[in-house]
């Protein structure tokens, strides 16, 4: 049982498992769901499908966020990646064809993975604080996806685009295949080969791995490329969704929601340490909460001050000094992990 | 003789004392360098339209970019000493829709704005004691508080409500005229904002304070600096600022609106770093920020004189970011080889 507790998935695992029940308990039709079709439905797909852009670009984000950096354009490039793509798509003679869709596709993706890489040159290259050289193109990009659709929202109407949204493949929406396939993928490369091992190396100690003889350039130059790549996937599937390129509002705050799933899941800030599971927990809790959030009739916009409780509850559960608190009160001394860094004890 | 010998040695001595004065104040050149940035772009905007360098326009500049000043007086504070605070966008909308709230209520100004700067110190507060006390990094931390206050704001209001009350519209409509200048309350307040940052950076042991725990936090604490306070106060502090800046907003804009502010802590934070401030913390000036902000506003103006889409104004201030902070890396590693 200490060992089930002590597990790093234990508590975003036990968090997610909690708001379902509180859910089913609440409304027993959240957990039902129902076949039509050979299409699954019922709340908790609707949860799996709405999570795949979030998924995507936390998944980036949690590789970023293992070599000590971050990722603030990834908001705006889901922005860039749909305005190319549907000003492809609408500037096409054909936009309901397949291969019209396809190409688009490529080509937003690709701009995105050009983005990625801008980045990853900024941080790996020149050196430049991951926070600041990614707010350059946080900053500037969604000015440029503006300037492609001159301002105005794209509305695309093409079968093959929607499918990426809102089709089902074999019972599943598809959306959620990519998801689960790009977590797959991600998760094979970093953990079946040393690439994961490298990638922490370089998060806990830069200077050490290099010296060490790990490239930590390419390395962090790969996350940065996977992590525009992937938000370029994830502004296709919100485009899609809505069915237009909306350079505003695509993406807006999914950085940040994007961070918070990475901590709820249990990687670090710091770097490091990354675990691929917590991060798909941690994007399913914010996604169940979003829903939840929606059930209890509180409008969307007010839905940031839950977000703000999860977050300040978080950071505190994982902080050392309420874990030196908690100790106290149970009055366990022995601990077998090392509480805190002792620079950031605080002096009374 | 002995002239013929001072002669080239004072050459000399002079030149060395310009270059140890370049060496010890080379931190000062990026703000130096925004300054002449903004000199250009006003005088470039003055050839190329022949109407720009206008009293009525460069006074519109500070009158526009009010909100602008309290926030990145704020910012600049909490960036020196390391941290950072996403916030301030957020709490600029909460406060001013209260604002705008309370006052349609019925209830007067003098009431009202002391409680949304303490609304917005509140704030600050919590950020403050999140990064001191639990550890949670400052971007965590500060984006909790952005969190908290956009909602907040929507809880006070999912719709924009009109100011009619006449003292806050007189901190707008006021305008103190100098000839052909002028300036409005907002424009008085912001101002007198950054003079009280300037001179507490400058003079004030928390102010020095605040320099050392940016430069090392460690060394700061054993030198038996206050640390701990510090690193809360430069979050109250930046709170209070976005507080008042929800008040000057709301004046400027006659009315209280929950999305406004969206993305602004960006473009303050934009602005603080193209004002010479270094994100890692310890070096940075107040007076900076502000030209940075007036680099941010001109930016603007010439863009809207031209006509073309506000979209450019972001990739611009993005692309001129990436040039302030390529110089700000070579300025440390240059100082970083010379030790």
């Amino acid at each position: 049982m200490r060992r089930i507790v002590q597990h790093r998935l234990f508590w975003p695992v036990f968090s997610l498992v909690a708001l379902i029940v509180v859910n089913t308990v609440a409304r027993p039709r959240f957990i039902k769901i129902t076949v039509r079709d050979g299409e699954l439905y019922g709340a908790l797909i609707d949860i799996l499908r709405n999570s795949a852009p979030l998924m995507l670009v936390a998944l980036g984000m949690t590789l970023v966020i293992a070599t000590r950096g971050i990722d603030l354009s990834v908001g705006a490039v889901m922005a860039v990646s749909g305005a190319v793509a549907l000003t492809i798509i609408d500037d096409s003679s054909s936009p309901g064809s397949t291969t019209t869709v396809l190409a688009a596709i490529a080509a937003g993706v690709g701009v995105a993975l050009l983005l990625g890489a801008w980045n990853g040159f900024l941080v790996a290259v020149l050196n430049i604080q991951p926070i600041i050289a990614t707010l350059v193109l946080m900053l500037a990009g969604r000015g440029v996806a503006l300037l492609i659709t001159d301002g105005f929202i794209t509305t695309v109407n093409s079968h093959p685009l929607n499918y990426v949204a809102s089709g089902y493949l074999l019972f599943v929406p598809f959306a959620f295949v990519i998801a689960v396939a790009a977590v797959t993928v991600i998760a094979l490369f970093e953990r079946r080969t040393a690439l994961g091992m490298l990638t922490e190396a370089v998060g806990i100690n830069p200077e050490a791995s290099r010296l060490a003889g790990v490239r930590s350039r390419g390395i962090i130059l790969g996350a940065y490329v996977v992590s525009g790549t992937l938000a370029g996937v994830a502004g296709i599937i919100y485009s899609s969704n809505i069915r237009a390129a909306d350079a505003n509002a695509a993406g807006e705050l999914i950085e940040l929601y994007a961070i918070l799933a990475v901590v709820l899941g249990g990687t670090s800030l710091m770097g490091g340490k990354f675990t691929i599971a917590g991060t798909v927990v941690g994007v399913l809790i914010i996604q169940t909460l979003k829903s939840t959030i929606l059930f209890l009739g509180v409008s969307s916009a007010e839905s940031p001050v839950f977000f703000a409780a999860v977050v300040i509850i978080v950071v505190l559960i994982q902080s050392p000094r309420v874990h030196g608190l908690a100790r106290g009160l149970t009055g366990r001394g022995r601990s077998s992990e090392v509480p805190a860094r002792t620079d950031a004890e605080v002096p009374a | 003789m002995s002239t013929g010998l001072a002669t080239p040695s004072r050459g000399a001595v002079a030149a060395q004392q310009v270059r140890s004065f370049l060496d010890r104040r080379a931190l000062l050149m990026p703000t130096f360098a925004a300054f002449v940035i903004f000199v250009l772009l006003l005088i470039g905007a003055q050839v190329h339209f022949g109407n720009f360098m206008t009293p009525l326009n460069l006074s519109a500049l500070l009158l526009d970019n009010a909100y602008l000043v309290i926030l990145a007086v704020g910012m600049t504070l909490v960036i020196v000493t390391g941290g950072i605070d996403l916030s301030v966008g957020s709490v600029m909308a909460f406060t001013g829709i209260l604002c705008a709230r309370l006052l349609a209520d019925g209830h007067s100004a003098a009431l009202v704005v002391p409680l949304i700067i303490l609304g917005g110190a509140v704030i600050g507060l919590l950020i403050g004691v999140l990064v001191q006390y639990f550890d949670v990094q400052p971007f965590i931390a500060s984006l909790a508080g952005l969190f908290l206050a956009r909602g907040l704001a929507f809880v006070v209001s999912l719709s924009s409500i009109r100011v009619e009350n006449e003292s806050v519209l007189w901190l707008q409509t006021t305008r103190y005229r100098f000839g052909e200048w002028y300036i409005t309350p907002t424009g008085i307040m912001a101002l007198l904002v950054a003079a009280i940052g300037a001179f507490v950076m400058a003079y004030t042991r928390f102010g020095r304070t605040i320099y050392a725990v940016g430069g090392n936090e460690q060394s700061a604490r054993l030198m038996g600096l206050k640390v701990a306070r510090t690193k809360v106060l430069v979050y109250i502090f930046s709170g209070m600022c976005a507080g008042l800046a929800g008040l000057v907003l709301t004046a400027y804009s006659g009315a209280g609106y929950p999305r406004n502010g969206i993305g602004t802590e960006l473009d303050v934070i934009a602005a603080v770093v193209i004002g010479g401030t270094l994100l890692t913390g310890g070096a940075g000036y107040v007076v900076g920020s502000v030209i940075g902000v007036f680099v941010y506003g001109t930016i603007k103006t010439v863009i809207s004189f031209m006509g073309a889409e506000q979209s450019w104004t972001r990739i611009i201030i993005g692309l001129m970011l990436l040039v302030f902070i390529g110089v700000q890396r070579i300025i440390v590693v240059r100082a970083e080889r010379r030790r």
